[in-house]
């Protein structure tokens, strides 16, 4: 047999990563306790060197190697790099909190590169296999990381939680792929979509595969009715974790449902569309109607994802390429809007005073009326308020939507929005309106993490006012 | 071909049913036994799919060293069965309901869609056919990003394990001999004054 050797440059990047987090792992075992600012410098190095690699490398055509189970093109390029900035400014906002809470330990960074290095091989597989080994590899590394604290019992019972829901999860997928692979022969989502578009009559069995697989995604997705997890998860792992959760792989489980979907099931996108629209629907409603019984901001936001993941499956149901640039602007900017609500969450937080209950933002206008400003414009945007890029990203999602003559799900979503409108704007109305309760939060953060969350707002604005270049992006992924 | 059909229905019935012992069984340990007739009966179809290797490896790997490790975990551990079984009455019905339905559905689809007359035979392999050296072929050269992948998920695991078990509990009192050694009588003694109690 001949054997074809695999394109090892356009995989550099991931290998990297792999390489440094455990050059990370064995460096860290030598340091002593005190200077662990080395393996946080390594990590952001690793991140930067990451970031560097893609970039030089991105531009050409698309490249698949590795006997079909890798895939390298713009939109993975651009993922990505999007994966690196947002867990690299993870890593910065949990630096503080993990060192108060005594859980700063070096592997607290490995496992948070092996979960990135899980969603660069999502963002960029080529195969059903190398899809479900990323996404292990992300789960696992997540599952360790939400039960780091490990004399907290609301993580531990969180991350149990997470691993028995995620591990049906898997298997739902799993199996799904099973029946693809049984049928199609082959696990090459290319082979799989050429296959699926030359045997019409084998339709029902393939749709029965599909099934599973949109199970499982919509698991990980966390869209209802497979949400149950999301919102014990995000309230009970550590906020710096909750943090990492709910931005970064949302990134990923969104090329997830593209590579499958998209790339692989083009030829049975009539029968996810009717799929992906139960999911939207209940998504809407059900994040955005519980969200306002919560009094935890954690479990706030978590429902708010939901919802958030309502509008991401729209574009995508869509169906067309304008719907995809609008499902990946919509994710890209939620995990920016996320990584600003939950830094400020982190930032207002000290040592046994976790600042996750809507309470405690109660007059934080009158105490640090700039972190109040912040947080409104998050907020605003988070409900899609203009001239924030929330609206825009709502906008965009809702005109592709209607395009396809979907008029009802869009009145549905705009109406659910204004239901969720409700509680984002009482997160404004406690900072502005009301007297402060008890406890006056001290700020302790360091400088690098004040600017860092100040500019993450300050972007949600500015990327409201001038969208374009980010769509232009975006376009250039789906051309 | 009707003595392999036999074979394959023997054991796919056995698996079945071993599999169904194992979420019904009271005693975990029993249970864990049943997993074990599982991934035996499963190795067997594995074998009769002309695929050897995998089920020799399944039976050696997770038989012989998963399960007997998992054996002894169930032992060590004590797990309250009253309590784990708490709420399985309650929720029986709605999950065999669902469970049941759910079958029935799948059972449909796959008998009318799934079968010989509808998707190809796949072809019998020669006799000479070596599964191993199938295998070898393909796992480093193209599956070598799959499998290094899977090597990294084994890598996290073993993180994972030790990050979240190796810590120093508050609890647990450790000597430290270099700092009894070094101790001094101040450290320990207190010598306290006091007047002589009056007679009364």
């Amino acid at each position: 047999m001949n054997i074809v050797m695999p394109n090892f440059a356009s995989v550099l990047p991931e290998m990297f990563v792999l390489g440094m987090a455990c050059a990370i792992l064995v460096i860290d075992a030598l340091l002593s306790g005190r200077r662990k600012v080395i393996t946080y410098s390594l990590s952001q190095l690793t991140l930067l060197g990451a970031l560097i690699l893609t970039v030089m490398h991105s531009g050409e055509k698309e490249v698949v190697t590795f006997g079909g189970t890798f895939v390298r093109d713009t939109m993975g390029d651009f993922l990505k790099v999007f994966i690196y900035v947002i867990t690299a400014v993870v890593f910065l906002y949990s630096r503080d909190y993990i060192k108060s809470r005594g859980i700063d330990k070096g592997e607290y960074y490995v496992l948070g590169l092996f979960g990135m290095l899980g969603m660069m091989i999502m963002v960029s597989a080529h195969s059903l296999l190398t899809i479900y080994l990323g996404l292990e590899l992300l789960s696992l590394s997540l599952y360790a990381l939400v039960a780091f604290q490990r004399d907290n019992a609301v993580a531990s019972e969180a991350a149990m939680k997470y691993f028995v829901l995620g591990a049906i999860a898997s298997g739902m997928l799993l199996y799904g792929m099973s029946m693809l692979y049984g049928v199609t022969h082959s696990l090459d989502i290319g082979k799989i979509a050429s296959y699926i578009a030359s045997h019409q009559e084998q339709q029902m069995i393939l749709a029965f595969g599909l099934v599973f697989v949109v199970v499982g995604l919509a698991f990980k997705l966390g869209a209802v009715p497979f949400h149950m997890w999301l919102p014990d998860v995000y309230h009970g792992a550590p906020t710096s974790v909750t943090l990492y959760i709910g931005t970064a792989p949302k990134i990923a489980a969104f090329a997830m449902a593209i590579r499958l979907l998209v790339d692989g099931m083009q030829g049975l996108a009539a029968e996810w569309q009717a799929m992906f629209m139960v999911l939207a629907t209940l998504s809407l409603a059900i994040g955005n109607i519980v969200a306002i019984a919560q009094t935890n901001m954690k479990r706030m936001l978590a429902y708010s994802t939901i919802s958030h993941v309502g509008f991401l499956v729209l574009g995508i149901l869509a169906g067309t390429r304008e719907g995809y640039v609008a499902s990946m602007f919509y994710t890209i900017t939620y995990a920016i809007m996320a990584l600003g609500a939950f830094g400020i969450i982190l930032l207002l937080s000290r040592k046994g005073f976790e600042s996750d209950q809507l309470d405690d933002f109660k007059g934080l206008a009158d105490r640090s009326p700039w972190i109040a400003f912040l947080m409104l414009l998050i907020m605003f945007s988070m409900a899609g308020v203009p001239p924030t890029v929330g609206f825009y990203a709502k906008l965009m999602v809702l005109q592709t939507v209607i395009d396809v003559d979907m008029l009802w799900i869009a009145i549905v979503a705009v109406l659910f929005s204004v239901v969720g409108a409700f509680y984002y704007l009482r997160v404004v109305k406690l900072m502005y309106f009301d007297k402060p309760s008890g406890s006056g939060s001290l700020i302790e953060a360091g400088i690098d993490t004040r600017v860092i969350v100040s500019s993450n707002a300050i972007l949600v604005l500015l990327l409201g006012l001038f969208p374009g270049g980010l769509i232009a992006l975006c376009r250039l992924a789906f051309a | 071909m009707a003595f392999e059909k036999i074979i394959f229905y023997l054991f796919s019935a056995i698996l079945v049913l071993a599999a169904l012992r194992v979420i019904t069984a009271r005693n975990p340990v029993h249970s864990a036994l049943f997993l074990v007739l599982a991934f035996f009966s499963s190795a067997a179809i594995w074998v009769l799919l002309e695929a050897e290797f995998l089920g020799i490896v399944l039976v050696l790997v997770y038989v012989g060293a998963v399960m007997v490790l998992f054996l002894f975990v169930v032992m060590m551990l004590n797990i309250n069965i009253a309590q784990l079984r708490a709420g399985f009455i309650r929720y029986l019905p709605l999950g065999a309901a669902i469970g049941l339905v759910v079958v029935a559905e799948m059972a449909i689809v796959m008998i009318r869609n799934f079968g010989l007359d509808k998707v190809a035979r796949p072809a019998a392999k020669a006799a000479d056919y070596n599964n191993t050296e199938a295998i070898g072929r393909v796992l480093y050269t193209k599956y070598l990003y799959a499998f290094e992948i899977a090597a990294v998920i084994l890598l996290v695991a073993i993180i994972a394990a030790i990050a979240l078990t190796m810590r120093r509990r508050k609890d647990t009192k450790h000597q430290n001999p270099s700092e009894q050694v070094r101790v001094r009588k101040q450290d320990r003694l207190r010598v306290v004054k006091m007047d002589a109690e009056k007679k009364q």
